[in-house]
């Protein structure tokens, strides 16, 4: 199998932006990422765009250039953008293409997501009745974290003054203004435990990179980023999942344990290697369950390794 | 804030017809109204409510299984802002009460979602006993109460 490298990354920045199109900043997006990674749209052999509010991702090689590329959409729930990243790389590991972009897009409306359940695998009742709610499961689930292990409001706090001082870092970040723990946790509730500024804002902006066979990454950069490991996984029975009517009594590791196992064997790397983490983080509570689901630190001791974690954290959704 | 009508409230109103929002969910009217599960008749795996086929071995055969009415809290959560549509309370943002929403444990045999009639943070405790409870969801113009299932603390 060959080996994948990343030449070339492009980012749409996050926000809202009237009524510019999803699809027009994927646009932007993929000149970037071809611009940086010193390629012509017209090099690239394959590509993979994700969304969940764009129907036909592909309808951005209207912009771009009419090459006649195989595009390949996916949506794949959060899990979009891994999805698509791993695809694309398989597509040049199997040999079949030596260059490709992959690019996600979306323009969300204000406020909590909501669609037809039955189109999610849950009963019609469960929507009109007021369960189809992912922040509602992000609620029910920290909560229960935080009682096992004895984890407070105020580290919720801290883990989302974090992501808000980063954004006020980044150019590309929706929420540019630090938010105080105090102002965070003091404010309303939506799903207690988890306060309004605890949730990161559903928003609008695109994402593109350009992959390559690692053996000819150094045409186009002398820094090419190896990707060593995309790994995903699905519940197995005993998980609490997210839209769901009911659950096991039996517990058992939740997916991100052993997909984030499987990409470190996978990787020849262990959680200690790591030097910069981004990690799912819909809510405060979801980064302190990621964190020690992802092997960074152990249940309940996110408290202790906050310092390092705070350092190390470098990219933020909000 | 509780979901229920207080005893001196109820018996204030004249009595109105009532039906059930999801009639297949819970067994109503009845004076021990249980929910509707399903039970794999290959490796026992209970869940809820009645699925066409197992969710632990992909089995076609399971059977109608009526779950314990008490319980206790696993975990729990509240819901303190209108959800859009599909929500079909008929509650705007003004009449919006918040509600409790817990899982909760069915003995050894499930855990199911399920609203509760408890609502204040202060007043709901993990491992708390709660029992169903067929309470007032929503009412329709001609006066129809629609019931639904919730749990409420024993």
């Amino acid at each position: 199998m060959e080996d994948v490298a990343i030449i070339g990354v492009g980012l749409h920045p996050f926000g809202r932006f009237g009524g510019k199109s999803a699809i027009d900043m994927a646009a932007e997006a993929v000149r970037a990422a071809c611009v940086d990674a010193g390629v012509q749209w017209q090099d690239v052999q394959f590509a993979f765009g994700g969304s969940y509010t764009v129907d036909n991702p592909d309808a951005v090689i209207g912009q771009l250039g009419l090459t006649g590329i195989p595009f390949m959409d996916v949506y794949n729930g959060c899990a979009t953008a891994a999805t698509a990243l791993q695809l694309t790389a398989d597509a040049i590991r199997s040999g079949k293409y030596d260059i490709g972009v992959v690019v996600g897009m979306d323009k969300h409306d204000p406020g909590a997501f909501t669609a037809d359940p039955v189109a999610y695998g849950a009963p019609a009742w469960y929507g009109e009745m007021g369960y189809f709610l992912t922040t509602k499961f992000f609620g029910m689930k920290i909560n229960r974290y935080m009682h096992d292990h004895g984890i407070s409001h105020e580290t919720l706090g801290r883990v989302a003054a974090k992501a808000y001082r980063n954004g006020a870092l980044n150019p590309n970040a929706f929420r540019r203004k630090p938010v105080s723990e105090e102002d965070i946790v003091g404010s309303r509730v939506l799903n207690y435990p988890l306060t309004q500024y605890m949730f990161c804002a559903p928003n609008e902006g695109a994402a593109a990179a350009v992959l390559c066979r690692a053996d000819l990454a150094s045409r186009y950069t002398s820094t090419p980023i190896l990707l060593r490991a995309t790994t995903l996984r699905t519940r197995t029975y005993g998980a609490h999942e997210v839209h769901s009517t009911w659950a096991a009594v039996e517990q058992v590791e939740a997916p991100t344990v052993y997909a984030s196992r499987a990409a470190y064997e996978e990787a020849g790397l262990s959680p200690e290697d790591v030097d910069v983490v981004q990690l799912q983080d819909t809510d405060a509570g979801a980064e302190v369950i990621h964190m020690a689901e992802n092997g960074f630190c152990a249940d309940g001791s996110r408290r202790s390794c906050w310092p390092k974690g705070q350092r190390r954290s470098a990219a933020a959704c909000r | 804030m509780a979901l229920e009508l207080s005893a001196e409230e109820s018996e204030e109103r004249m009595p109105m017809p009532q039906t059930a929002f999801a009639p297949d969910v819970f067994t109503w009217p009845a004076d021990e109204p249980q929910l509707i599960g399903g039970k794999c008749r290959s490796c026992a795996a209970v869940a809820f409510p009645l699925p066409s086929s197992c969710p632990r071995c992909g089995a076609t055969d399971v059977e109608r299984h009526l779950l314990p009415r008490r319980g206790t809290l696993f975990t729990w959560t509240t819901q303190d802002f209108l959800p859009k549509e599909p929500y079909a309370s008929r509650e705007t943002p003004e009449t919006f009460r918040p509600y409790g929403v817990g899982l909760v444990q069915l003995g050894d045999e499930v855990r199911v979602e399920a609203r509760l009639t408890e609502s204040d943070p202060q007043a709901l405790d993990f491992g708390m006993e709660v029992e169903l409870a067929i309470v007032p969801f929503r009412t329709e113009d001609d006066g129809t109460e629609v019931m639904t299932y919730a749990f409420r603390p024993v």
